[in-house]
């Protein structure tokens, strides 16, 4: 294994407890002190940096939210003066202002290096030309793999998104050995190469691909490296936390958090408390060093877990699995957290029907209901009425045993289910509350 | 035995249970100018299946599918039944002594008699056993 920075990634677990410890207690002084906006809400929290003496205590301090950025829009939470930033990055808000994130020079190192440590884990360096797929520009995407890649010598093609074919001459003519976009972008690409008669797999020789800023599947990334030939590694981070920043390793199971750079925690979401090692829950992170914009128990609002063991890698830093869902799109099932990724994924295993489902959840005398619509598959029909039960069951107990909760299952035709372009809206919640 | 003659394509539509879908395939038929000569609907809570006889199966299946509905094809046979007491017990006791499961069936009254559609599990031997106790069996001949 070769590793950008051993000392730093390969460090004994209580050292980097430690670490962790030293940094967050140094942040919550520095934020008290020269920040109104934290100073205000550790006071109304009741929390003093006096009673910060161990990492746990973290939880003691107060969350933020998108909602805190949009507010305090454009930089009323940076804590550096403007002479101090070398960049800003701008990500456009579904819904209202959008959010500006300003970076020092330490900033921009910083995030440089997690890249650098990341795309050494998963075996690119110098030698490898990597073509940089994501957007150029305002978004964080393009320039941050762009900074990442150029640190480990590796040589940039900066292709941006767009053009397609003309990234696929590319690609070929200038040998890419990596490629950096998002999962849909590579897909897109594959099959604009087969129009083009060229095979990603046997044409060039595209080896690596770093894929993010889109929820994916594990179903994704094994269609994605058999069809095109290359290993696919799951990217992480948002324009909040600088950009893309965390990275799965060449082992492929889950994606090292820096932790001298962030300390990450999966609270529930519904009540805000820390989840048991393991859980599944609401991502939640505090930048250590941040210094242009800090970020503190930030809830970013993916779902996910954490697993804290050494990797086999040899890198102690704790792995984030891939993002499971959104929190805006959890359910609260009789009192079980479930999220319609879930349902996409345990659908995906089941032949007889399709991928395309509904959610809908209703409430009959004080009892949470669930109802799946899935579409029967032609190749499935039967005419016999119990066939069609059996099925209905299979997917009932499929569904059930990954939710944790009962549902009723609804077979419907194929093609009645509405389709989505983009964002899927798949669940209808009835419920009066 | 020869016992082609006596196996009939049955049609069979996956439908919601809701309002409406009914209607759109005989709506479907009517414009294809499809006779539909027998026709059953089996339930279940919120879905059902629609068992029809027809005289133009492909066009039917076509016409069906193009809308959206799952159609497949089932091998069926059609029994003549005597009009009296005791007619459906004799059909099933013949089959069930040489072991042929009954998935389903269905009635309709034929011009001359009451007609009973089968699906079973064994159609070429189905069509033997009946023909051997006598049984009179419809031709698909008379379905087209
Ligand atoms: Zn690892």
């Amino acid at each position: 294994m070769v590793s950008w920075d051993p000392r730093i990634e390969e460090m004994p677990k209580e050292d980097l407890q430690r670490l962790q410890y030293r940094l967050l207690k140094t942040l919550v002084y520095r934020l008290y002190s020269f920040s109104e906006f934290y100073h205000e809400r550790m006071k109304a929290q009741g929390v003093h940096p006096d009673d910060i003496t161990q990492l746990s205590d973290v939880r003691n301090l107060p969350f933020m939210f998108k909602s805190d950025l949009r507010e305090h829009y454009p930089d009323w939470l940076f804590t550096a003066p403007q002479e101090e930033l070398v960049r800003y990055h701008v990500s456009s808000g579904t819904t209202g202002k959008p959010t500006v994130v300003g970076y020092t020079q330490r900033d921009i190192d910083n995030w440089t290096t997690s890249l650098a440590r990341g795309l050494t884990s998963c075996g690119l360096g110098r030698g490898d030309v990597i073509q940089v797929s994501y957007g150029y520009g305002l978004f964080t995407g393009g320039l941050g793999l762009h900074y990442g890649a150029e640190r480990i010598g590796a040589t940039v093609i900066p292709a941006s998104v767009g053009n397609t074919e003309r990234q696929i001459e590319l690609m070929q003519d200038l040998r890419a050995t990596a490629i950096a976009c998002t999962p849909s972008y590579l897909l897109h690409m594959g099959e604009v190469a087969e129009k083009m008669g060229v095979s990603i797999k046997k044409d060039t020789s595209l080896r690596s691909a770093i894929l993010g800023a889109e929820p994916w599947s594990e179903e994704m990334r094994t269609r994605i490296q058999e069809w095109l030939g290359v290993r696919a590694y799951d990217i992480y981070g948002t324009s909040e936390l600088y950009g893309p920043l965390f990275c799965e390793c060449s082992e492929q199971t889950g994606i090292h958090m820096w932790g001298d750079l962030a300390l990450a925690e999966i609270i529930d979401p519904s009540t805000g408390e820390p989840l048991e090692p393991g859980e599944r829950g609401e991502l939640t992170v505090t930048m250590l060093q941040k210094e242009a914009l800090p970020m503190v128990r930030f809830r970013i609002g993916d779902i996910t877990q954490i697993d804290d063991a050494v990797c086999l890698c040899g890198r102690t830093h704790p792995r984030i699995k891939r993002i499971q869902g959104r929190v805006d799109d959890m359910l609260i099932i009789r009192g079980i957290n479930v999220f319609p990724s879930q349902v996409e994924h345990a659908l995906m295993g089941i032949q007889e029907v399709g991928s395309h489902f509904q959610i809908v959840v209703d409430r009959k005398s004080e009892l949470d209901t669930m109802l799946i619509r899935v579409e029967v598959s032609p190749e499935a029909f039967s005419d016999r009425i119990n066939d069609l039960m059996k099925i209905r069951n299979t997917v009932a107990q499929r569904l059930k045993g990954s939710l944790n909760v009962a549902v009723d299952v609804e077979l419907v035709e194929p093609g009645s289910l509405p389709r989505f372009e983009g964002k899927a809206k798949r669940v209808i919640d009835r419920r009066k509350i | 035995m020869e016992t082609d003659q006596y196996v009939i394509k049955q049609i069979s539509i996956f439908s919601e249970n809701r309002p409406g879908r009914l209607a759109a395939i005989a709506q479907a038929m009517e414009e294809e100018k499809v006779n539909i000569f027998a026709f059953s609907i089996a339930e279940a809570d919120q879905f059902g299946v629609v068992r029809a006889l027809v005289n133009h199966t492909e066009k039917a299946h076509k016409k069906l599918t193009s809308m959206g509905f799952i159609v497949s094809f089932t091998d069926v046979i059609a029994v003549r039944m005597r009009d009296e007491p005791g007619g459906l017990y004799a059909i099933a006791k013949v089959l069930g002594e040489a072991q042929i499961n009954i998935d389903y069936a269905y009635a309709y009254s034929g011009r001359d008699a009451a007609v009973l559609i089968l699906r079973v599990n064994n159609v070429k031997d189905a069509i033997t056993t009946l023909l051997e106790h006598g049984v009179t069996l419809i031709e698909n001949s008379f379905f087209r």
